[in-house]
């Protein structure tokens, strides 16, 4: 029982270090946090923002901090591992918010974990973007919540009408997962608009598994069969080398087409030659980019010894717009509350962003008026742009 | 009817894992009365060693080495390195809570495969590896019907595992030693059949075959993951008490059933629905057999 006594006084201890360290430093630095998913289903997502939240905090540094009001503040990272779950990613955001008084959230990145947190950031009143989550619940009614991204009810009509467009296709199957915000969200727009655009039942097979699963195969067998011209799974990375790779195994001849959540470095190098010419869309090609877009794509390919995805590019473009928000704040008071609620206020006044994944001006809902691209997958592997489809 | 038969094949396939993993839940539950939860995780890192050792044998040996050779050297280091895991897990989880009680000994397992995941995450790093292919995949088409030669060999591979297992426990003196021992645990050790050999052997024999369905599982599925095991592993205790707690051609046969209950499920009803339909199939088999497909009666009196 003593022992016990002196653990639970150890901890306290430690604990208490800890958080009186953060507590001296509250006035004097800026905290951003970042929400990422480190580990679990999508730690190739959480590698890719924790590296563009490396690059941007060295150009901070190499700057001298960020100017506000005509005072340079030091910047200090939080980086929170939200392990891909909803709850955890809740915690995070909590936990950053009340224990480490951060300024700005960045993060979650997918609409799982940015749904819930997002209603975190905003009870109280802490302004949060996530770079990547593609669904609308994740700002709408949320004044604090703002996005770096285009929406799923854009970009479900964007693959119906190219996909239409390209192949001239009648029949669609659609195989996503149900336990999954963003691919459920995704799923259902595109039906939608592909049942405008076709009439009800030209969607012929829609199929669902649930999170973990790794076996498609009775999914597959029902949308062959259904005689569906193409199948769009809005999966991610890992889910897409399994899907299509079964698909051909039992098959599947026609094209499949995906969605952002594709745009992983991952993608291809899981799935190999069975995805090699098919088609999503996203938010930015590598392939044939210029200007600030090259330079970044440059510069994270040397540290990091590969081409960043559209995670990286749009995590890169979150902080920036997040700088740009706190350099327009006026100047900070040291009251974390105003200070949030100041640099808010700047996010929303943003207009015309020039970011490296294109211009952003916010709407009243926090999302950007930003542009798709679709991409192909080579028959080298390469992301190259094939399109550009405008709102 | 071309849909029932390609489901069929699709099921066959599915289902040789959970049997395989499966039994050996019902192995070590028949030898010690306990469910090794680290089970999914032994599976995991067997998958993972079958990664490394055909990784390492394909840039040695590919030049000059026909697939199948390398294929079957894969399966035996394999299998021989993942033994050790579960002798691992025996002596550090199992051996030390042997008259402690059952919940907490059932804990270590979970906790086990925890320090696996999160271990080999660690070690590891986030990033998903890919298993490389020791066999060509070759598509068959028999009108209509689509089979690879992987689905072939992972079915006849599986099949191949479970009868060499089942002559080794009823044919040989080791064999023996564990039917005695599930037989009656207390009296077997005072005939001289010590348990500290018996478990762990029990244990190695589980996780081999986990491992060989590992790399089978990762010719099929080919995305490695540290959490790979533990959707698969509750699964396949599902089967395990389905066959009937300890039995291990029960375990086998719920395996299959469970995989093509999952695999039919979602050809009549939205596959939405299909956890939630196939599951509430098992309970209702359960309802009607407590005892699973093969459990003894007496199993009743037993400790869990």
């Amino acid at each position: 029982m003593k022992k016990l006594v002196y653990l639970v006084m150890a901890a306290c201890v430690v604990t208490f270090c800890f958080s009186s360290n953060g507590w001296t430093q509250r006035k004097t630095t800026i905290k951003v946090g970042i929400n990422a998913p480190m580990t679990g289903d999508i730690p190739k997502v959480g590698e890719g923002t924790k590296y563009a939240a490396e690059m941007w905090l060295d150009d901070v540094n190499k700057a001298g901090g960020i100017e506000v009001g005509g005072k340079k503040y030091p910047v200090e990272l939080v980086l929170e591992d939200n392990e891909s779950k909803a709850e955890s990613a809740v915690k995070a955001n909590t936990k950053m918010i009340t224990q480490d008084d951060v300024m700005i959230i960045i993060g979650p990145q997918s609409s799982k974990q940015a749904i819930p947190a997002g209603d975190v950031a905003n009870n109280y009143e802490t302004p949060m973007i996530s770079p990547w989550s593609t669904n609308p619940a994740t700002t709408a009614d949320r004044p604090f919540v703002f996005r770096g991204c285009f929406l799923d009810p854009f970009q479900g009509p964007v693959l119906a009408n190219f996909i239409t467009e390209e192949f001239g296709f009648k029949k669609a199957a659609v195989l996503y997962d149900v336990a999954s915000d963003y691919p459920k969200g995704l799923a259902e727009f595109f039906k939608a608009a592909w049942e405008e655009k076709h009439g009800a039942g030209s969607v012929v097979a829609y199929e669902s598994f649930t999170t973990k699963d790794t076996d498609f195969s009775s999914q597959l067998t029902k949308i062959i069969k259904s005689g569906a011209d193409f199948l769009f799974t809005p999966q991610y990375y890992n889910e897409v080398a399994l899907i299509v790779n079964q698909a051909k195994d039992l098959g599947w001849k026609g094209p499949v087409v995906g969605s952002d959540s594709w745009g992983s470095a991952e993608t291809v190098e899981l799935c190999g030659e069975a995805c090699f010419g098919q088609f999503f869309s996203t938010h930015y090609a590598a392939a044939g980019a210029k200007g600030a877009t090259k330079e970044f794509i440059d510069r994270y390919n040397a540290s990091y010894g590969y081409v960043p995805d559209d995670v990286g590019a749009l995590t890169w473009d979150a902080l920036r717009l997040a700088q740009a928000a706190i350099e327009g704040a006026g100047e900070l008071t040291g009251d974390i509350k105003k200070d949030r609620t100041a640099v808010r206020d700047a996010l929303a006044r943003v207009e015309n962003f020039e970011g490296i994944t294109g211009k952003m001006t916010f709407t009243e809902e926090g999302d950007p008026n930003k542009c798709a691209v679709i991409v192909k997958i080579s028959d080298k592997g390469e992301y190259e742009f094939y399109k550009s489809i405008c709102p | 009817m071309d849909i029932f038969l390609q489901n069929i094949i699709n099921a066959l396939q599915w289902g040789s894992f959970y049997a395989v993993v499966s039994i050996g839940y019902s192995m070590v539950y028949g030898v010690l009365m306990l469910f090794n939860f680290a089970h999914g995780d032994i599976f995991m890192v067997g998958t993972y060693i079958g990664f490394g050792i055909a990784t390492l044998l394909l840039a040695l040996f590919s030049a000059f080495m026909p697939g199948w050779m390398i294929f079957i050297l894969v399966i035996l280091i394999t299998m021989f390195l993942a033994s050790f895991v579960g002798v691992f897990v025996e002596v550090v989880g199992y051996r030390p809570l042997r008259g402690a009680p059952r919940a907490s000994a059932a804990i270590t397992g979970l906790m086990i495969g925890i320090i696996f995941e999160t271990g080999n995450l660690i070690i590891l790093g986030a990033k998903r590896f890919s298993f490389p292919p020791l066999i060509e995949s070759v598509t068959y088409n028999f009108g209509g019907i689509y089979v690879t030669n992987v689905k072939v060999l992972i079915i006849v591979a599986s099949l191949v595992m479970m009868a060499a297992l089942h002559l080794f426990i009823k044919k040989t003196k080791w064999g023996m030693a564990m039917r005695a021992m599930s037989y009656d645990f207390q009296a077997v050790p005072l005939m001289g059949v010590s348990i500290n050999i018996i478990a762990p052997m029990t244990f190695a024999i589980g996780a081999g075959l986990a491992s060989v369905a590992g790399i089978l599982y990762g010719q099929a599925y080919p995305v490695l993951d540290p959490y790979m095991g533990i959707s698969l592993g509750w699964k396949a205790f599902v089967a395990a008490i389905l066959g009937g707690r300890g039995s291990i051609m029960g375990a086998a046969l719920a395996g299959y059933l469970l995989g093509f209950i999952e695999m039919f499920v979602p050809m009549f009803f939205p596959s939405t629905f299909r956890d939630l339909i196939a599951y509430s199939i098992i309970l209702v088999i359960l309802t009607f057999r407590p005892r699973g497909f093969f459990g003894m009666a007496h199993s009743t009196q037993l400790r869990l």
